[in-house]
């Protein structure tokens, strides 16, 4: 059973362009306030995606807010910086990593506030051999992506099989627009380093750390908002008081 | 008045002595009356009321965050992103600084909405307070100017994009339009001289205009009094003996403790967005806008912030070439004469009511097909163009303008009440 494991499946017709929006996205089950998750978020960051992608507006000891001491910063986290002070920037050049990839792999700094977490979690899941694009792999979240899997040893490979949906006669099913209906399964063909379940974990922490990333202050945002709201309701007690008791002359 | 013949101040402790000296060299007690002790407004103000005051508080709250942000801010093309990241992450609070600057331009255009509609609703542009609305009207165009300025400096995607939309707009000028789009821009695309000439009308050719024009407003509002519900004129009836108006309050204490309650649940409803969904969904802060500009990438789907989605609509609803006229031509314009035809309101309505009380079942329901016109072409805006959208926004567009063209007809033939002689409670 484990060859048949399915990640994503989607009922439509499959077509080969499938525009990015069609997909209904899973949520991603983050929580930034789950330290131990986003240790191990950046964890997986630093070491996967930290080589091509910069996040040049996220300074290293920032990591400090996920618990951890300069020094742990500086041992297990820090491989493209000298200082703690530093940016994460990376070694490649804009103008080579254009010429290599087809495009300049993006800095990831806020790029969880503009894709969301739903968009990376389901990419990041979404990859798939395909010996027809020019890295060997292709995305059900975007099509024809020019990043290659790099979490491949992770996740192993897979490669996407489509079958025509059966009614119950046995006969090929067809939409409401009279279109034979497909799914779309994938198929593990080489199983990487780590269970499907355990995937999805590491996943889902990196995508956790990329959310906090890309804003590091929304935990005190929300936890100085309860106070504010808190005077907030106490000054709209007072103020009505004061102007009912001030009203009370007018006729 | 000479210094001498002022009467010396003697009603506030140890402070009248200082005060004594001012008021002989200012006239400091008198303004305190004309605005604010002995302002008369009308007693009967209701939740419509609150929004000019919340407006201008908006103000206050964006020019002082604004002060602050630009400590921080880099108008360069290639610093301006990070910079207000720099901002988000970097600086002391930065964050929330930031935060109420977006929520606050937002908020400002919601306050600035009822605020207008209030005037719909109990005709408080008509005689004598013609010039208030115009002054109110000028103050609109000067906080879209604003919104526009300062939506580039961000530099994200839609900063981009949506100013690059709007300044070819002006391309479709005839004859000057493609020079006139070049001069506005500094450059051929949008560009770090467009950033940089923006930056300076944003932080300060506009709002030095917005403060005078704001100023000029309330100067006018105390020169004709306020409108109420009731839309009648308080001023009709004063007291024989004191020469006040038996329907009117002193604005100070009344009304600027009645607006203290109106402040704060103004902030609640603030603070809940601010802190707890400042993005809104992508209404306040677009998604797309965290994406650093990028000159050679168009976004498949280009949309303004909220409070221009009507005037969008509109824009994209003109689809045929009249009169060997281009479309965009004809959106533009329309665009254009959707602003400036509420210029006109004043002479558009011949009511004999003004206020919504008292006037007849037409006007209350083209008051309400307009409303949902307007939320329409606004949801629209926010929206890619499909057929069966565009056609919707068509039937909008006109109903929008037959609204305000048919005015001067239905407005003389609705069968209104006979108005009050004095307010109602």
């Amino acid at each position: 059973m484990k060859k048949f494991l399915v990640a994503l499946a989607f009922v439509a017709p499959l077509v080969a362009q499938a525009n990015e929006a069609e997909i209904k996205l899973e949520s991603a089950p983050i929580d930034v306030r789950d330290v131990a998750s986003l240790q191990a978020g950046a964890r997986t960051f630093v070491n996967y995606c930290l080589n091509c992608h910069s996040a040049s507006l996220m300074r290293y000891n920032r990591l400090g807010d996920l618990g951890l001491s300069e020094q742990q910063i500086k041992d297990n986290l820090m491989f493209t910086a000298d200082k703690v002070g530093e940016m994460m920037n990376i070694g490649m050049n804009k103008k080579d990593a254009a010429e290599w990839f087809g495009a300049a792999p993006p800095d990831l700094s806020v790029t969880a506030r503009s894709r969301g977490a739903d968009w990376l979690y389901g990419y990041l899941r979404g990859f798939y051999r395909d010996p027809s694009s020019a890295t060997g792999w292709n995305n059900t979240v975007f099509d024809r992506v020019a990043m290659p899997h790099v979490l491949w040893q992770l996740q192993g490979e897979r490669i996407l099989k489509e079958e025509v949906v059966k009614d119950a006669a046995g006969k090929e099913a067809k939409d409401g627009h009279g279109n034979v209906m497909k799914i779309a399964r994938f198929e593990t063909v080489t199983p990487g380093a780590l269970s499907p379940l355990e995937y999805d974990t590491t996943v889902r922490d990196l995508v956790n750390f990329m959310t906090w990333m890309s804003e590091p202050t929304q935990v005190l945002r929300k936890q100085v908002g309860v106070w504010v709201l808190f005077f907030l309701t106490l000054l709209v007690a007072l103020s009505y008081a004061l102007y009912k008791e001030f009203w009370k002359d007018v006729h | 008045m000479a210094a001498t013949e002022k009467q010396p101040i003697t009603a506030v402790g140890p402070f009248n002595g200082i005060l004594t000296w001012i008021d002989a060299r200012f006239p400091l007690v008198s303004m305190w009356k004309e605005h604010l002790s002995e302002y008369y407004a009308p007693k009967n103000f209701n939740f419509w009321y609150y929004f000019g005051s919340l407006a201008l508080l908006v103000l206050v709250l964006q020019i002082f965050t604004g002060i602050f942000l630009t400590m921080s801010y880099k108008p360069d093309a290639a610093q301006a992103f990070a910079s207000v990241e720099f901002i988000m992450r970097e600086v002391p609070w930065g964050w929330l600084i930031r935060y109420m600057h977006s929520t606050g331009a937002s908020f400002f255009f919601i306050c600035v909405y009822l605020h207008m509609f209030r005037a719909m609703l109990y005709g408080s542009y008509r005689k004598p307070r013609e010039l208030l609305w115009i002054f109110g009207m000028f103050i609109y165009l000067c906080l879209m100017a604003e919104a526009f300025f300062g939506y580039l400096l961000p530099w994200g995607q839609m900063s981009y994009w949506g100013a690059q939309v709007i300044v070819n707009l002006f391309d479709a000028v005839p004859f000057i339009g493609h020079d006139l789009a070049i001069w506005i821009r500094g450059d051929y695309v949008i560009s770090d001289a467009t950033l940089n000439r923006f930056f300076a009308f944003h932080v300060i050719a506009i709002p030095f205009v917005l403060a005078g024009l704001v100023a000029a407003h309330v100067l006018a509002l105390h020169e004709v009094g306020s409108n109420n519900p009731d839309g009648i004129e308080i001023k009709k009836n004063k007291d024989p003996k004191t020469g006040i108006p038996l329907d009117g309050i002193p604005f100070h204490p009344y009304y600027t403790v009645k607006d203290i309650f109106g402040v704060s649940v103004f902030l609640l409803v603030f603070a809940v967005i601010l802190f707890f969904a400042p993005e809104l969904g992508g209404y306040f802060l677009e998604y797309n806008n965290f994406i650093p500009a990028d000159p050679f990438k168009t976004p498949q789907h280009i949309a303004p912030v909220w409070y221009f989605t009507p005037f969008y609509s509109i824009l994209r609803a003109n689809t045929i070439n009249f009169f060997w006229i281009d479309a965009k031509v004809w959106g533009v314009i329309a665009m254009g004469a959707a602003v400036m035809i509420l210029f006109l309101l004043p002479w558009l309505d011949r009511s004999p009511a003004k206020s919504i009380r008292y006037r007849g079942p037409i006007y209350k329901s083209t008051l309400a097909l307009f409303v949902v016109c307007f939320l329409i072409l606004g949801y629209l805006g926010t929206q890619g163009v499909t057929e069966g959208r565009t056609l919707m926004a068509q039937i909008c567009t006109v109903l929008y303008f037959l609204f305000f063209i048919l005015m001067p007809w239905y407005t003389t033939i609705d069968k209104c009440k006979p108005e009050p002689e004095r307010v109602k409670k």
